[in-house]
C-alpha cells in the first residue's frame, strides 16, 4: 500500500501541517511518498526529505505550480495516483482548493477534514462546525482524504529519503496568478501558533483592540485572533478569525478576551490545551469552556495581564 | 452572462444540532431549516451582478426533499429568476452533487456557476471544486471579490495568510467567502412575486446520476465535552496559575 502527501508549502519553506499530514498517513499506513510542486522549491523537497517515516520526495517544478494552481495541480497528481491507494492532503487553503478536483477526476467521494483513523477505510471527521462527530467507512477503491491539522502531532524529523524529480503538465490552464498580498508579519501563525490572544466585539473598536491586543500578544509571542463579531465589525481584519467560517485552531493557551462564545467560535478553538476568559459577563458562555474564567471589565484587566506576565 | 446557482438546504444557522441517542445521525425533526449562509452570499453576488447590468439571467438549483423549494422561493425572492428543484430524498453526496450539476450545466449552458465554500452541516467544502474538475473549467475558490472584466472574471480569494487573486478563462466556477457580500432580506413585495416565478421539478434519474452514497456512516457521536473549570478572582491569580501550569 501506498499513500502519496501533498506537501503545502510556499516554495521557501514546509508548512507544520504537512508534518501533521504525514503523521496521519502513518497511521493509515504504508509506504508514504510526499509530492513538492513548486516553482524552484528545491530547499522545500529536501526539507520534505528529512521528515521522519517518507519513503520518496517526489518534486515537480514550473511556473504553474510557483502557487499551486489548483487547476494545474490536478493535471499533476491525478495521473500520479495510479501508483497510489490514498492520496492525503492538509485542510489548508491550498489542500481544500485542490484535493476535491482530484478526488473528483479519480471518481472518489472525498473525506475532508478528518481527525481521527480507524483503518485503511474508516476515518472520524467533525461535520456541523464540531458540533458532532461522525465516523465514515469508505467504499471507493481508493482513498482521498484532508487533514485537519489540530489533530495530529507533527511527524519528527530525521528521515533521509530520497528526492525524484519529476514531469509537471506546462499547460496552459485556465486560471492565471495576478496578485497575492500576504499579510507580513512576525507574529506566529495562528493555527501553529503556541499561544493564541483572541478578541471580540467587547473591544469596542479597531483602536482598542490594537491598543489592548497587541501589548499583550508581544509579550506572550502570541499569535492574535478575532471573533467573527469582531471581524464583521472591522476591529480585525479575516484572517485573524477564529471559529468555524474562519481558522480552527489548538493551541497550548487561548486567551479569548471580551469574547462571549458563540458556538461558531467555540467550534474553532474548543480543542485548545488551556482556555482562559476575560469577560465582564460571568453568564457568558465562553466559561462553559474555560479553565480559568475571570469575570472583568477588560479594559482594565487587559493591560494589568499584560504588566503581569 | 447567465449565472447558475446551486443552494442548499440546511439546519439553521442557529440551531444547535442534537446528536440521535442512536448515533444514526443528527436530529432533524421540527428543526428550523434555512438556506445555506454561504449559498445566501452565491445568491447575493449573482444578484448583484445582475444590478450591474452584467447578468442577464440567474437560474438557482436544489437538490433536497420538497421542502427544498422554500430554498428556491427565498433565492427567487433575492432577485433570482427561476428555480430547478432536483427532488430527492436521499442524502446526495458532494461528488454526486457535482456530476447532476454537470448535467444541468450542459442543459443550461451558464458562463459562471457561484456556489458556497462549503454547507453548514457536512462541512465538507467538496462541490465547487469537484464541479470544476468534471467540467474541465477553472475556479476561483473562496471569494472575497468578484470583478467581471474583458471576458475574464477576476476573484480575489481568502488564502492562509491573506489574498489571492487570479484571473479566470469563462466559463468559470466561484465559491463564497464570508466577506464576499452581505446578503440581503428579501422584501414582502419580492416575496409576493417570487410566487409567480417558475420552479421546474426533475429527480436525479433523469439526469442519469447515480446517487448511491460512497461513504456509510458508522456512527455519529457527541464530540467530547469539555467540563467549565474555575473562575479565579483577579488577574494576579491567574497569572499565578498558569505559570504553575507552565502555560507562561
Amino acid at each position: 500500500m501506498a499513500v502519496l502527501v501533498i506537501a503545502d508549502h510556499d516554495n521557501a519553506t514546509l508548512t507544520d501541517a504537512t508534518h501533521k499530514t504525514v503523521t496521519a498517513a502513518k497511521a493509515f499506513g504504508g509506504d508514504i511518498d510526499v509530492l513538492v510542486a513548486g516553482k524552484g522549491a528545491g530547499d522545500v523537497a529536501a526539507a520534505a526529505a528529512k521528515i521522519d517515516g517518507v519513503r520518496k520526495v517526489l518534486h515537480a517544478d514550473g511556473d504553474a505550480y510557483e502557487k499551486q494552481l489548483a487547476e494545474a495541480m490536478e493535471a499533476l497528481i491525478v495521473p500520479l495516483m495510479d501508483g497510489y491507494d490514498a492520496l492525503f492532503s492538509p485542510a489548508t487553503t491550498m489542500g481544500k482548493n485542490v484535493t476535491p478536483r482530484i478526488a473528483a477526476k479519480l471518481d472518489v467521494m472525498q473525506i475532508s477534514d478528518i481527525t481521527g483513523i480507524e483503518g485503511t477505510d474508516t476515518f472520524e471527521r467533525p461535520i456541523y462546525a464540531g458540533n458532532a462527530i461522525m465516523t465514515v467507512k469508505s467504499a471507493d477503491a481508493k482513498k482521498v482524504v484532508t487533514v485537519r491539522g489540530t489533530a495530529f502531532d507533527a511527524a519528527g524529523e530525521g528521515g533521509s529519503a530520497s528526492v525524484e524529480t519529476i514531469d509537471a503538465p506546462a499547460g496552459p490552464f485556465k486560471a492565471a496568478f495576478v496578485e497575492e498580498k500576504i499579510v507580513q508579519s512576525d507574529r506566529p501563525e495562528l493555527t501553529s501558533a503556541k499561544t493564541i490572544v483572541s478578541g471580540g466585539r467587547a473591544l469596542g473598536s479597531k483602536e482598542e483592540f490594537d491598543r489592548l491586543m497587541i501589548p499583550l500578544a508581544d509579550k506572550l509571542g502570541a499569535g492574535i485572533g478575532a471573533s467573527r463579531a469582531a471581524v464583521d465589525a472591522g476591529y480585525a481584519p479575516n484572517d485573524y478569525q477564529v471559529g468555524q467560517t474562519g481558522k480552527i485552531v489548538a493551541p497550548e493557551l487561548y486567551i479569548a478576551i471580551g469574547i462571549s462564545g458563540a458556538i461558531q467560535h467555540l467550534a474553532g478553538m474548543k480543542d485548545s490545551k488551556i482556555i482562559v476568559a476575560i469577560n465582564k459577563d460571568e453568564e457568558a458562555p465562553i466559561f462553559q469552556v474555560a479553565d480559568y474564567g475571570l469575570v472583568a471589565d477588560l479594559f482594565s484587566a487587559v493591560p494589568e495581564l499584560t504588566e503581569a506576565v | 452572462m447567465k449565472v447558475l446557482v446551486p443552494v442548499k438546504r440546511v439546519i439553521d444557522y442557529n440551531v444547535k444540532v442534537r446528536v440521535k441517542s442512536d448515533q444514526s445521525g443528527v436530529d432533524l425533526a421540527n428543526v428550523k431549516m434555512s438556506m445555506n449562509p454561504f449559498d445566501e452570499i452565491s445568491v447575493e453576488e449573482a444578484v448583484r451582478l445582475k444590478e450591474k447590468g452584467a447578468v442577464e439571467e440567474i437560474v438557482v438549483v436544489s437538490i433536497g426533499p420538497q421542502q427544498a423549494q422554500e430554498t428556491l422561493r427565498t433565492a427567487l425572492a433575492m432577485g433570482a429568476d427561476r428555480g430547478i428543484l432536483i427532488k430527492t430524498d436521499d442524502n446526495v453526496e458532494p461528488l454526486a452533487v457535482a456530476k447532476i450539476l454537470e448535467k444541468v450545466i450542459g442543459e443550461e449552458g451558464p458562463e459562471l456557476v457561484i456556489l458556497g465554500k462549503q454547507a453548514i452541516d457536512d462541512d465538507s467544502n467538496q462541490t465547487g471544486q469537484m464541479l470544476a474538475a468534471l467540467l474541465g473549467w477553472p475556479q476561483g475558490t473562496f471569494a472575497s471579490e468578484v470583478v467581471l472584466e474583458d471576458g475574464k472574471i477576476n476573484v480575489t480569494r481568502e488564502i492562509d495568510g491573506g489574498l489571492q487573486t487570479l484571473s479566470l478563462q469563462t466559463p468559470a466556477i466561484v465559491t463564497t467567502d464570508l466577506r464576499l457580500n452581505e446578503p440581503r432580506y428579501a422584501s414582502l413585495p419580492n416575496i409576493m412575486k417570487a410566487k409567480k416565478k417558475p420552479i421546474d421539478e426533475k429527480a436525479p434519474g433523469d439526469y442519469g446520476v447515480d446517487t448511491a452514497a460512497r461513504l456509510s456512516v458508522v456512527k455519529v457521536t457527541e464530540p467530547p465535552v469539555r467540563e467549565a473549570g474555575e473562575k479565579v478572582e483577579d488577574v494576579a491569580e491567574l497569572v499565578t496559575k498558569l505559570k504553575a501550569k507552565g502555560a507562561i
